[in-house]
Formats: C-alpha cells, structure tokens, sequence
C-alpha cells in the first residue's frame, strides 16, 4: 500500500445467508425488502477500525475465571486462525465472543429460558489475534436451548464471533458450531446459508492435538475474511 | 482462488452482553469542539422499535484522515474514526463525534461527507450497511457520485441526517415504506 495503490475487497456471491429467509422468523419485520445498492470502495470502505491492542486485558479470553469460582459444564478450548480468502493473516485483531451458559441460558434480562444462571459464567471473552493470526479462548461448552422460532425449535449449541478484519468491508459477525450437532437439521440460521460447504466454515472440528489432557477438550474454528481483488485502486496521489 | 470465506450468522438477541463499550458512542471525547451527537432510531417494518440491535460506525476525521495504514498518505490522525452502540429499549441509539472532512471515491471523485454504519441485530442474517450524509452539506450531497447512483428522491432522503438539538438525527428503518438504502459493499 506504501505505492499508494489500494486493493478493493471482493464481493463473494452466495457465501452469505440472505437477510430474507422465511424459515427464520426473526426476519420477517427485519429485512429490507429491497435489494442493496452497489457501493464503490473508497477510501471509507478501503480502511476501518484497526482495534486490538489496548482492548484486551490479561484473562479476557479465559472465560472460566471471570467469577469466584469455577463455572458448571464441560470446560473446552476454542482456538484458530483468522486470516483472509488469500490466505493472509489478520494480526493483532480484536476477537470477541460471547454464549449462553452449560444450561443454555444467556447472561441477559430477555433471556427468559427456565435454566440457571451460573454465578461463576457471564460468557463474555475477548483476544486477540497473534502474528500469524492465532487467537485462543478457554471456556465452557454452551448449552442448546429452546426459542419460540417455531414448535419445539432449539438452537444448536453456539459460540456467536465478533471480527474485524483491516478493513470496513472485512467486519463479520457469525456463530461458531459444534461437530456432530443433532439440532443442525432443523435450525434455520445456520440453514439459512444455502451452500452446504458454507455451512460446514462454521462447524468446530475436534482437535485432540490441542487439548490439555485431564482438563479441556480443544475444538479449531479458522475464520476466513474476504480477501482483496487484484486490481488496484488508483489513489489521487498516483498523478 | 476459490472463496473459503467463513459466511455471516445473525448476531442474536444478546449482543449487548459484549457488545456494550463504555466507551463506545464516543467517537470522540466529550470535551472536543465541534462533536454534534447523532441520535436515531432503529425501525422494523411495521415500525416498531428494534430493542436489541446495535450500530457502528467508520468515518475520517474533520481533515478527511483515517488512522489506517491504508490511508496515510492523508496524514497520520489519531483519531479513533469507530463508534458503537447498542439500541435500547425504544430503538435509540446515540454516537458522539465530529462531522468529517471530503473523501475520495474510488476513481478520486470528491463525495460529500458522510459515515459509513454497520447495523446488525435479531432477524439480521447478514449485516446491513448504510451511509449517513448531512442535511446542511446540500452542495456536497447534490455532486455525490453515491447519492448521486439513488434515482429516487424519497430513497436518497433516508440516507440524510436532520440537524437536531445537539447534532443530527437519523433514524434507520429496516424495512417499510420508509426503507433505508442499504449497500452492497
């Protein structure tokens, strides 16, 4: 970027679920209508917020120690890589997460579902992303639970991320999904990504190598970002 | 190369658990001169407020800067550019910042000022992008090549935030006849 030459982020069609999706009902009074309007990167779209460093403090990405005690359920690692589509590293990226407790129930005053909180769990982690890339959380296995999407719908246990990139158009927010789930068949968010391999980008995979044995499970998530076009963008500083 | 891109889930009805800053809304501090608020509502399309959404924001600062590698040969600015709040129990949502100065598109056509705003929430699959513009920079917006692309007069109407008490107001409105323009970014 030091020639003054600035890569546009691609538009990856399909990836994405669309905003209309009649089998989720919280969509129904919430998604535009209208198709969205091209937006031409400038020079908005060609920066963001380079937040990390100075919004992590020591013991944020351990979860299972932000209370007086250890909290109840099955403490697990979670942990890979966020790069982008050409494979680049994001360094130095604030990741943030944030689960329903072992009992499937939500530190929040709307969370009405009949399961206890846990004095010892708030489910709130930051971290942040090393020189390759790498961050790592230790938590607890969040519970599924019951919502009022239709008869007897559960959402599949799920660790919601919060991501970065470099870049405006880099920002993704997504859920983090546990292999094996039997609940996946009949959950319209994650359903709601059409292309089956989509889907399988946001299953965890058991990664034994990383686990600490006779304390914690390890499961890997990589996060993929969009990547960049090869085109450069001319800046007013090229002339 | 074929895209692996991880794709967008909804952010849920808890977000507010993590995605509550103290110190988010404030773009810049409270003490700087010339920081307007921009307050709004979040809509859903029967009109009711959206109590568990939130918005950011990424904008230069009042010189046109972004504290961003990417942009430094404007100048180097510490200006943090990000805001963040989550909506409350009646849809509002508030950010404290300066209106920022003349960026280039991307074939180096000036645009109006402007802030680019992120919305997710419940219901919201995949984030929503907006623009917030100025109703008093009426020359700007009237040569900006993105208001410019909007054909019909009511639709480029909701991307302009009002003058209000303390700064501007926008309200964002999800869906319905009052339909904010969302971008394809």
């Amino acid at each position: 970027m030091a020639d003054g030459r600035l890569h546009p982020y691609r538009r990856d069609v399909g990836v994405d679920p669309p905003n209309r999706f009649p089998a989720y009902v919280g969509t129904h009074f919430r998604a535009p209508a209208r198709p969205p309007i091209l937006l031409p990167q400038g020079l908005t779209e060609l920066t963001g917020p380079l937040l990390g460093p100075g919004r992590v403090e020591p013991g944020d990405a351990d979860l299972t120690t932000h209370g007086p005690g250890q909290p109840i359920g099955e403490r697990v690692i979670v942990h890979g890589q966020v790069l982008d589509s050409d494979g680049r590293a994001i360094r130095d990226s604030l990741v943030e997460i944030w689960q329903a407790n072992a009992a499937g129930r939500y530190r929040h005053q709307e969370d009405v579902h009949d399961a206890p909180l846990d004095p010892n769990f708030a489910g709130v982690g930051r971290a942040l992303t090393d020189h390759t890339g790498a961050y790592r959380f230790v938590t607890i296995k969040p519970g599924p639970y019951p919502w009022r999407n239709h008869q007897n719908a559960w959402r599949p246990s799920h660790i919601h991320f919060s991501l970065f990139g470099e870049a405006f158009p880099q920002r993704l927010i997504t859920q983090m999904y546990f292999p094996g789930d039997p609940l996946f068949g009949q959950d319209p968010i994650l359903n709601a990504i059409a292309d089956p391999q989509g889907r399988e980008r946001l299953i965890s995979r058991l990664d034994l190598g990383s686990s600490i044995p006779d304390i914690a499970l390890a499961f890997r998530f990589d996060i993929v970002l969009r990547g960049r076009v090869a085109t450069p963008f001319e800046t007013e500083d090229d002339d | 190369m074929s895209t692996d891109r991880t794709p967008s889930q909804t952010a849920g009805p808890y977000l507010s658990i993590a995605m509550t800053w103290p110190d988010g809304p404030f773009v810049v501090p409270e003490s700087t001169d010339g920081a307007v608020w921009i307050r709004g509502r979040l809509l859903d399309g029967v009109g009711e407020p959206v109590p568990d959404g939130l918005i950011e924001s990424w904008q230069a600062d009042e010189e046109g800067r972004f504290a961003h590698p990417a942009a430094a040969s404007r100048g180097r600015t510490s200006f943090r550019g990000f805001g963040r709040c989550t909506t409350d129990e009646a849809g509002r949502f508030g950010l404290l910042t300066v209106v920022p100065g003349p960026v280039p598109a991307a074939d180096g056509q000036p645009q109006a000022p402007h802030i680019d705003i992120s919305v997710f929430a419940r219901g919201i699959l995949t984030r929503l992008v907006t623009r917030l513009y100025f109703e008093d920079e009426a020359a700007a917006n009237a040569a900006d090549p993105v208001l410019r692309s909007i054909d019909d007069p009511a639709r480029r109407s909701t991307l302009v935030a009002r003058r209000g008490d303390d700064g501007y107001t926008f309200d964002i409105h999800l869906q319905g006849a009052e339909e904010t323009v969302f971008f394809d970014v």
